[in-house]
């Protein structure tokens, strides 16, 4: 069943990283192609991002990192949103992050992860086709 | 520079041309584009003409290099005398990780040495702070004390070799460190070199490690540009960045205007103090970026010292023709390199070296081609230092001062840059300056759209990154060999802290941190006491907490 609700989508920037180019960049493409977004700042905690997750109800989380630490914080967000069962939540990774990692934050629960030069067109095809069916 | 009837001639000339040899061409082969631009959204033309640069005044718009309003360059026989300092971007690990990274590449032949941070010490954590969690040496070095900086130099003359650090909201403490090694070899402070980036301005709006509100921010900026010029006269006590800014996503218009100004409002903090301009401006330096436009790049650097001579010298009232000359370091352009097809950077990288050359630059550090993917390893390094070699002593281009000074094309370009920087320095005036132009989102809301833009263009394919959404290959896996930090350093690193901190001298400790809380509610310039705290090993992350509680924390103005 196809609703007219809006697909809400959480942008978030775990840890200290600062380049939010990418994730606004993101946010704004995913706004303009229809989806409620909502965008969490920069330096956010695990706790953070999934409180706000559970807050604002969202369909689909995007996690932004190119600091390396993906490995220390996918981990404990993915634990922290099972355990508010918030499992039906969709989330999504972008940044750099090496390709020898990805398999591991798949299995963790990451549906996805955009490196870099990733078009937006195709971020915002998957949410949909990811959301809606 | 050309007399009116020739320019004249000439036109009648050009008028010719257009209407019967460009017809012919234009038929057979219609151009690619109705419009070429470049990232400003300068329409560039066809065919640049004397008559272009008629206005063009020799003396007044260019002079002599070494001479106002040193377009031509800041030094009169620029590389001919000394080439420009290699200088490379290093950090990872623990000190003693980087401290191995330092003399690699000083045995490879680099002139000046530049620190990476990690995040933590960027943003004034020590590293057993909770927020510090698995960033510990991953984006730079850890540096928590006294004790971390004596290891990060040992071995390093420091009256010998230059550093420069890229740190902002702590830069008074890791200038306090530095400083205090330099006491521990013997070096005199007189004889002491290097650059604090120190710009928390553009933290706001481009690179956003920002910890303190914009007020006390700029305090603690000012307060090292006044501690320099009264005890370090060989230290760059700023670095003035358009980098962040134009990697944030700005063209390379919003990063000269936006930095100018950023410069501008650091000259007013410390006329404040009751320095005189004479006194500091000459030690103020800037930092760019080097992008892929090249011919937009080299009038940008030109455009920027020549504004800034005349910022300095109408604005400023500086007498001192060294207050007027804008010393750069450049740095090629992180966010034009490709995860894909990674070799390519190589070329990016060295033409974006090459037009920093041309532009006049001081100081240059070039990416690694697998900077896009992790932090470089020691092969990547080598080859970003090895290009700067073979543009210094093999192609030629340093063997005369400013070669492209005279170009028509170059010399419109320069101009237009120059005249467009100057209405968005008036906006901002009009808005109240820097802070205000920060509170109001002005710059964040610029940065964004341009970053937008961008993006929207390489979508649609009207902006063409070779690899990456054209002249793609089906199997692009190059085996890069990735820097890994080991686990290991954050464990090793958080111990020898908590050693550290057990056995220093805790009571002297608390005095100090005490005399610090002090100093800054009482608004006291506060060098001298970080000078004194850090020399007592006490830490980053401690004098950071003392300073939040007095100015506060910044909370971030969210722009998409």
């Amino acid at each position: 069943m196809q609703s007219k609700k809006k697909i809400r989508v959480l942008i978030a920037k775990p840890g200290l990283d600062s380049h939010d180019r990418g994730a606004k960049v993101v946010a704004r493409a995913l706004r303009d192609a229809g989806m409620e977004v909502i965008y969490t700042g920069l330096r956010q905690t695990p706790e953070q991002i999934v409180e706000t997750a559970l807050q604002e109800d969202v369909d689909v989380i995007g996690l932004s990192i190119l600091s390396g630490a993906h490995k220390t914080l996918f981990p404990r967000i993915m634990e922290l949103l099972k355990r508010k069962g918030l499992t039906d939540v969709m989330v999504f990774a972008g940044g750099i992050i090496p390709e020898e990692d990805i398999a591991e934050l798949k299995k963790i629960g990451i549906k996805e992860i955009f490196g870099p030069g990733t078009p937006t067109e195709r971020i915002i095809d998957y949410v949909r086709k990811n959301i809606q069916e | 520079m050309f007399n009116e009837k020739k320019i004249e001639e000439l036109k009648q000339e050009c008028e010719r041309w257009e209407k019967t040899t460009l017809p012919k061409w234009l038929g057979q082969c219609p151009e690619c584009k109705s419009e070429f631009k470049n990232h400003s959204g300068i329409t560039i033309k066809r065919l640049y003409m004397p008559e272009d640069i008629k206005d063009l005044d020799y003396m007044r718009d260019l002079g002599f290099p070494g001479e106002y309003p040193f377009t031509r360059g800041v030094h009169a026989t620029m590389y001919r005398g000394r080439l420009w300092t290699m200088r490379m971007f290093a950090g990872f690990g623990t000190a003693a990780d980087t401290n191995r990274r330092f003399k690699y590449l000083l045995k490879e032949g680099e002139s000046g040495l530049s620190t990476a941070f990690d995040y933590p010490t960027i943003m004034g954590y020590d590293s057993d702070h909770p927020m510090a969690k698995g960033e510990v040496g991953t984006c730079g070095v850890v540096i928590s004390s006294l004790q971390d900086m004596e290891t990060l130099l040992d071995g390093i003359p420091l009256d010998k070799v230059t550093t420069s650090m890229t740190i902002n909201g702590p830069a008074p403490i890791l200038l306090a460190m530095y400083v205090s090694v330099g006491d521990k070899q013997g070096v005199s402070r007189d004889k002491i070199g290097g650059t604090t980036q120190n710009d928390n301005l553009k933290e706001f709006f481009a690179q956003k490690l920002c910890i303190f509100p914009p007020k006390p921010s700029v305090k603690l900026t000012t307060d090292v540009i006044e501690y320099c010029a009264r005890h370090l006269p060989k230290w760059n006590p700023v670095s003035i960045s358009g980098y962040h800014i134009r990697e944030a996503g700005a063209t390379a218009l919003q990063e000269l205007a936006f930095t100018l100004y950023d410069g501008i409002a650091y000259v007013e903090s410390t006329l404040e103090r009751g320095l005189k301009v004479d006194d500091f401006a000459h030690r103020l330096s800037f930092f760019f970026a080097s992008h892929n436009d090249f011919f937009e790049e080299i009038a940008k650097f030109r455009a920027a010292r020549r504004l800034w001579a005349r910022i300095m010298k109408e604005r400023f009232k500086a007498k001192n023709p060294r207050s007027m000359w804008m010393r750069m370091h450049v740095q090629t352009s992180g966010c034009t390199l490709t995860a894909q097809q990674p070799l390519n950077n190589i070329v990016r990288t060295t033409i974006q070296a090459l037009a920093a050359v041309l532009g006049g630059t001081q100081s240059l550090h070039t990416n690694s081609f697998d900077e896009a993917l992790c932090l470089p390893t020691e092969e990547s390094v080598r080859v970003a230092l090895r290009t700067q070699q073979i543009i210094a002593y093999e192609s030629g281009v340093a063997n005369t001062v400013d070669p492209l000074g005279g170009s028509y094309y170059i010399e419109e370009l320069t101009k237009e840059m120059e005249e467009k920087a100057m209405e968005y320095l008036q906006k901002i005036d009009d808005m109240g300056g820097a802070i205000a132009a920060i509170e109001k989102g002005f710059f964040q809301k610029e940065i964004a759209d341009s970053a937008y833009k961008y993006q929207r263009e390489a979508d649609e394919k009207k902006r063409v990154i070779v690899g990456c959404n054209e002249y793609t290959i089906e199997e692009d896996k190059y085996p890069v060999e990735l820097l890994r930090v080991d686990p290991k350093v954050e464990k090793e690193q958080v111990s020898r802290l908590q050693k550290l901190k057990r056995e220093r001298d805790n009571k002297k400790v608390n005095a100090m941190l005490e005399k610090l809380h002090y100093a800054a509610e009482k608004d006291e310039n506060l060098m001298p006491a970080i000078i004194e705290a850090v020399k007592a090993y006490v830490t980053l992350g401690e004098i950071t907490e003392v300073l939040r509680k007095v100015y506060g924390e910044y909370k971030e103005l969210i722009i998409i």
